[in-house]
């Protein structure tokens, strides 16, 4: 019977993880399926260089898209990089056990709300904010700011993880050394801790890239190339959402290659997450 | 019968100036009292070892010199310990300044995982020197002073984690050595090193008694009775609290201790 337990067991599990794999392999299958042929028919330098979209004149240049996809997720980046691994540093080294229990679920909580609220607030709250600094408000700056709020969680937990395991011994040296608070922070931690922070940038920036509903609510969707982060733009994400209601024909087809082109942003974040990681893996921290 | 030979030893401490004094100390973490009543002498260039059995709060003492107990917010410190005269406890004294001059050498090797030039090049940065040809020499000197230059000069820019055990150690009292401190605390710097690599420690340690006030708190006791100048025996009373039982010259400790616990465990009846 227990035989018969763990047999029985092994086998669930790898149906599960079998099942999960199909799936995944089913959506890009399916996608790439629908979305090649378009960019065999607009051919793929035309559709990822070209600057016009234009479905009912058959023009479908998605480089406007991808510039704003782009300019919005590193927008956020910059800045959620410096006030993400400020979170993490005062949650992991200088707040007290009293004020990380309570802080650190107010982070957790950030992740639970759903990106359209994120989009409202920013379209009621932001928007208007944006617009005294000029033009209409909706804009790549009030895109990358609510993104920022998106991403800073999970740059904020993961690298407060990172930075927790750095092996106390390294603490200890340094601080019986004479070094501050600060410079073992600065020099022994944050080192020690920089693939796993490097890890949590590289996720933020893949829930950037894919966010859809709050940018459709405050970037603008106009599509244009944005020469400032006042300019309003579109995302790629935001051109599918956008338009598939009343798409067809080669238009649904060249929605789903946008789609493809997305993923394939996915797959060259992860693949240099993956190498940078691995490298600094293998590194000394200075 | 005597079951440990103490090393005779010719020159002894080059003075009896206290280095540090402790009075009257109680060390609590919460309400658990961990040290009662401590009163001891460290004696400047010398060798102090601590010995007694695991749990008696040896590591703790050590702790108490450089504060690394504040780090436990629980941890508290009462009585009187004094560095060259003056209170390290008080309110005025400045924590990183005292670390400088009291560095600490730990159980486990634990280098940071940088290059050999870079660890011991660590306290003298943070402490604001960025000149290179002075660090380069500080480097060297520290090194050569470790005993450990012959087997890195050629390899300063590799990671210090390529080293074996025992070089990782004396790179950690290299880096010790580069912030030119005054006393250094060891907290069983060998327990994770084999025979020889601890037999090289040993001798550098004699060898940096000459200039350092050395405290290291050792679980073995050929090695205290090796290596120390004086013993001080630390034992657990009936709460549990770390108690000094006795204290004095290694040789008297060993073959003509005053106390029968101290006795009981020096010749190995127990601990």
């Amino acid at each position: 019977m227990r035989r018969f337990i763990d047999r029985a067991s092994r086998y669930v599990v790898l149906l599960a993880a079998s099942i999960s794999f199909l799936i995944l392999f089913a959506i890009a299958f399916f996608i790439i399926a629908r979305g090649l042929p378009a960019i065999q028919e607009i051919g793929l330098v035309e559709f990822v260089t070209g600057t016009v979209w234009r479905p009912g004149q058959g023009q479908y240049g998605i480089l406007p898209m991808i510039v704003g996809s782009v300019a919005a997720t590193f927008g956020s980046l910059i800045l959620a990089i410096p006030m993400g691994l400020g979170c993490a540093i005062l949650l992991a080294e200088i707040a007290g056990r009293r004020a990380r229990r309570f802080l650190r679920p107010v982070v957790e909580l950030l992740v639970g709300i759903p990106s359209v609220v994120y989009g409202l607030v920013g379209m009621v709250l932001l928007v208007p904010l944006v617009r005294n600094l000029g033009g209409n408000g909706y804009s790549v700056l009030a895109a990358s700011i609510v993104l920022m709020a998106m991403i800073l969680p999970t740059i904020t937990s993961i690298s407060e993880d990172a930075i927790r395991a750095v092996p106390r011994a390294y603490r200890e040296a340094s601080l019986a050394m004479g070094a501050t608070q600060w410079q073992t922070i600065r020099h022994v931690l944050l080192p020690a801790a920089r693939s796993g922070i490097g890890a949590s940038i590289v996720l933020g920036m893949g829930r950037a890239v894919g966010e859809t509903m709050a940018m459709i609510m405050v970037i603008g969707n106009s599509i244009k190339f944005p020469t400032s982060p006042l300019d309003s733009a579109r995302t790629l994400t935001g051109n599918i959402a956008l338009e598939i209601n009343y798409a067809s024909g080669l238009h649904e087809d060249a929605l789903f290659a946008t789609g493809i082109i997305l993923l394939v942003f996915i797959i060259i974040l992860n693949t240099i997450s993956f190498f940078a990681l691995r490298r600094s893996r293998a590194q000394n921290i200075a | 019968m005597k079951l440990i030979e103490v090393t005779n030893r010719d020159n002894g401490p080059a003075s009896n100036a206290t280095k540090i004094k402790v009075r009257g100390l109680n060390l609590y973490y919460g309400v658990f009292q961990a040290l009662r009543d401590i009163n001891l002498d460290i004696i400047e260039k010398s060798i102090t070892a601590i010995i007694g059995p695991s749990g008696c709060g040896k590591s703790s003492f050590l702790r108490v010199f450089n504060r690394m107990n504040d780090l436990i917010p629980s941890a508290k410190t009462e009585g009187m310990i004094e560095l060259d005269g003056e209170s390290i406890y008080a309110r005025g004294c400045d924590v990183v300044e005292l670390r400088k001059r009291v560095g600490m050498v730990f159980q486990k090797p634990n280098p940071f995982p940088m290059s050999v030039f870079d660890n011991v090049a660590f306290g003298p940065r943070r402490h604001g020197n960025h000149n290179k040809s002075e660090l380069e020499e500080i480097v060297e000197r520290s090194l050569i002073r470790a005993a450990l230059w012959d087997e890195t000069k050629d390899k300063l820019h590799q990671s210090a984690l390529s080293l074996s055990g025992g070089q990782q150690q004396r790179l950690c009292i290299a880096r010790v050595l580069a912030v030119q401190p005054e006393v250094i605390l060891m907290d069983e710097p060998c327990s994770a090193l084999d025979p020889i690599a601890t037999m090289k420690i040993e001798d550098l340690m004699r060898n940096l008694a000459q200039e350092y006030t050395i405290v290291i708190v050792t679980h073995n006791m050929q090695q205290a009775a090796r290596v120390s100048d004086r013993t001080a025996f630390f034992f657990m009373s009936e709460d549990r609290a770390g108690i000094l039982v006795e204290e004095g010259p290694t040789t008297e400790i060993f073959t003509n201790p005053k106390d029968k616990r101290t006795e009981d465990y020096v010749t190995g009846r127990f601990g």
